[in-house]
């Protein structure tokens, strides 16, 4: 089973919530449609569920186009934000629910509520009602209530959104496994990066109804293929800052110049010789890549602590310079104090460079 | 969410005695006509007046049967037709009103129109003015087009009367729902009938009662239409009872009070039938999801 979707639209009046998207999610792929709110990856999974109809474009399942289907025709399972169990039934009735257009003879049904019940640990509750369940439960349910049919694919809106940090991170554990044991194409909306990166096997980052970048977790945290991506993806969110290209070689060295005077002389992507001298960039550096160094050096900015965060294995530290604000991250032992005047070192190749039109300046590899 | 007081009898007594003075002081006029109607003349006309007195049924009695001054005996009224008609009319007004307010509220709020607030509040003005500023022409179309005198004549202006209300009320407990829980239906492979029918319709069946309730009081007490829209044959107890007041022999008020008594009963078994339904319904909004 594949999904797909091509050139997809919808457009709600004058708005247009998505636009134009190219996707692909394989056989057993579980893919995280991840951007900050009304950025359109929740329409997005409403139109592979079938909820919601493609305005343009195809959605296509198994290499069938499947818009003009019902989303009982397109056997979609899709589990939703706030749950949505149905009140009036208990636990097992819920879960059957999905079953009875199937037309199973009740025993069967009675065997598939007890192995789901089963996998995720519901035996003792089959008989309450929704209302009596905690946040946790209800979400195991709603879990459970999609994987009990045998669904072309599944679809989770939102999944953990509800729950609090510690329930999230053992739920999260707790639906990769079951995942990993379905090997049919799985979407996942979340705007919780951390979300999407433990889960997923590929992130879609989205912004304005449009997909940003597309690519494992890795790569969309290690190597993001613009701006947007960049500051998105990460936290703390990566230092981007607006310098202006002196010279460069074909190598990779540069020298860039930042407003306030300061200069720069590091080691970045060598697709940096196609920009002119002269042109104005941002670069991008990860807080925990900064380092702090004694003496000033042609590679480092010297600056000023302005406020210091300890979080605990770690600390974060803002500093500004009057021109520049940066954000490091450094090891919780390392004294830090506000009003300190420090040099941060910018190491070779872990500063990505943005060109004007937002873009990544970076080989193909 | 912690539930405190959920149990009857956990308010203080300070609390409870309160609340049960005002209930009293509430109560009170409705108390004092159910003992007028059990009261003779005298007794009822009695200065200062009597809490203590010997009951008597003659004024129920007198509500069907009355004496006839000319032959002597004793005559049958049309008070009984009067309070079938009030329950038909009532009922049959408000459960329309329902049925339409429901489709359309679900309407309303599921599949907003453009302008969806407009017609809403276009909805809402025909309740603006008061009804004494459109009985005569109201009254004027009914002569014309036969209406005037029959059930369907009055039913008909009720319902109208009652939509505008269910719609705002009921589509407050639509849009109170969970939508996910429609789509995950849908999912699950529930026809457009079976999402409305099976998942929303019972999810709100205490606003529903609610809404019903409170058109049936309205509708119930209604006096003006009622006087000015219905025939001998289709007289409602509020009009029959103002009838009453105006005899060569002064007002009755133990009979007066007896039909009040009676007229109170079918409101009062409604809304205690209802009862739980009502408190869900009128508090629907602060329950959390």
């Amino acid at each position: 089973m594949t999904i797909e979707l091509r050139q997809l639209t919808k457009r709600f009046g004058a708005l247009t919530a998505v636009d134009a998207i190219d996707l692909q999610v394989g056989d057993g792929e579980v893919l995280c449609l991840l951007g900050p709110s009304g950025c359109g990856k929740t329409t997005t999974l409403r139109m592979v569920a079938g909820l919601e109809m493609a305005t343009e474009g195809d959605v296509m399942l198994d290499g069938k186009r499947i818009n003009d289907l019902s989303p009982r025709q397109r056997n979609v399972a899709m589990s939703f934000q706030f749950y949505a169990l149905y009140p009036a039934l208990s636990v097992a009735e819920n879960l059957a629910y999905p079953l009875h257009a199937d037309k199973l003879s009740n025993s069967e049904i009675e065997t598939r509520v007890a192995q789901v019940a089963s996998t995720l640990q519901l035996d003792r509750i089959l008989k309450r009602k929704p209302s009596q369940l905690a946040e946790g439960e209800k979400q195991r349910v709603a879990v459970g209530r999609s994987i009990i049919r045998n669904p072309n694919c599944f679809l989770f809106d939102e999944p953990l959104s509800r729950l609090d940090v510690q329930l999230r991170e053992e739920m999260r554990g707790e639906i990769k496994l079951v995942l990993q044991n379905l090997s049919r194409p799985t979407v996942i909306v979340t705007h919780d990066q951390l979300e999407a990166l433990t889960m997923a096997d590929r992130i879609a980052v989205m912004r304005d109804g449009r997909i940003e970048q597309v690519d494992t977790p890795h790569n969309v945290f290690q190597t993001p293929s613009n701006l947007f991506v960049a500051g998105f993806i990460g936290t703390p969110q990566m230092n981007l800052i607006a310098a202006q290209l002196k010279d460069s070689d074909s190598h990779g060295q540069a020298n860039f110049i930042f407003e306030g005077g300061q200069a720069l002389k590091i080691k970045v992507d060598p697709a940096i010789s196609r920009l002119a001298p002269g042109s104005k960039v941002t670069l991008g550096i990860r807080p925990r890549n900064l380092k702090m160094i004694d003496e000033p050096a042609e590679d480092s900015l010297s600056t000023q602590v302005d406020l210091v965060e300890p979080m605990g294995a770690e600390t974060l530290a803002h500093m500004r310079d009057g021109f520049q604000n940066l954000r490091l991250v450094t090891d919780w032992r390392v004294p830090l104090s506000e009003g300190n005047k420090i040099h941060v070192r910018f190491p070779p190749g872990v500063t990505h460079v943005f060109a004007k039109d937002e873009t990544v300046i970076r080989r193909k590899s | 969410m912690a539930r405190k007081y959920r149990e009857i009898g956990q308010a203080g007594w300070g609390h409870t005695l309160f609340a049960g003075f005002i209930g009293l002081v509430y109560f009170f006029p409705v108390f004092w006509i159910i003992l007028t109607a059990f009261k003779t003349r005298p007794d009822a006309l009695a200065v200062p007046p009597k809490l203590f007195f010997t009951p008597t049924w003659d004024n129920f009695i007198g509500v069907f049967y009355r004496a006839s001054i000319t032959t002597g005996t004793s005559q049958a009224t049309d008070m009984g037709l009067y309070f079938f008609n009030s329950i038909f009319i009532a009922f049959t007004s408000v459960g329309l009103a329902l049925i339409v307010g429901t489709l359309a509220s679900y309407a309303f709020s599921r599949y907003p129109l453009r302008g969806n607030d407009i017609y809403l509040f276009i909805i809402l003005t025909t309740r603006m003015m008061p009804p004494i500023v459109v009985i005569i022409p109201i009254f004027l179309m009914f002569r014309l087009s036969g209406l005037a005198g029959s059930y369907w004549g009055i039913i008909l202006l009720y319902t109208a009367f009652n939509i505008p209300f269910s719609i705002w009320l009921v589509k407050s407990f639509f849009d109170e729902l969970n939508p996910e829980i429609e789509d995950a239906a849908r999912m699950d492979g529930a026809t457009e009938r079976r999402v409305f029918f099976n998942f929303c319709i019972p999810q709100i069946l205490a606003g529903l009662s609610a809404t019903f309730v409170f058109g049936l009081i309205l509708t119930w007490n209604e006096f003006l239409f009622a006087l000015l829209l219905t025939g001998v044959e289709t007289r409602t107890v509020p009009v029959a009872m103002a009838r009453t007041l105006g005899g060569e022999v002064g007002v009755d008020y133990g009979l007066l009070a007896a039909i009040v008594t009676l007229f109170l009963i079918p409101i009062f078994f409604v809304t205690f039938i209802l009862q739980n339904q009502l408190l869900r319904g009128v508090t629907f909004g602060t329950i959390k999801k």
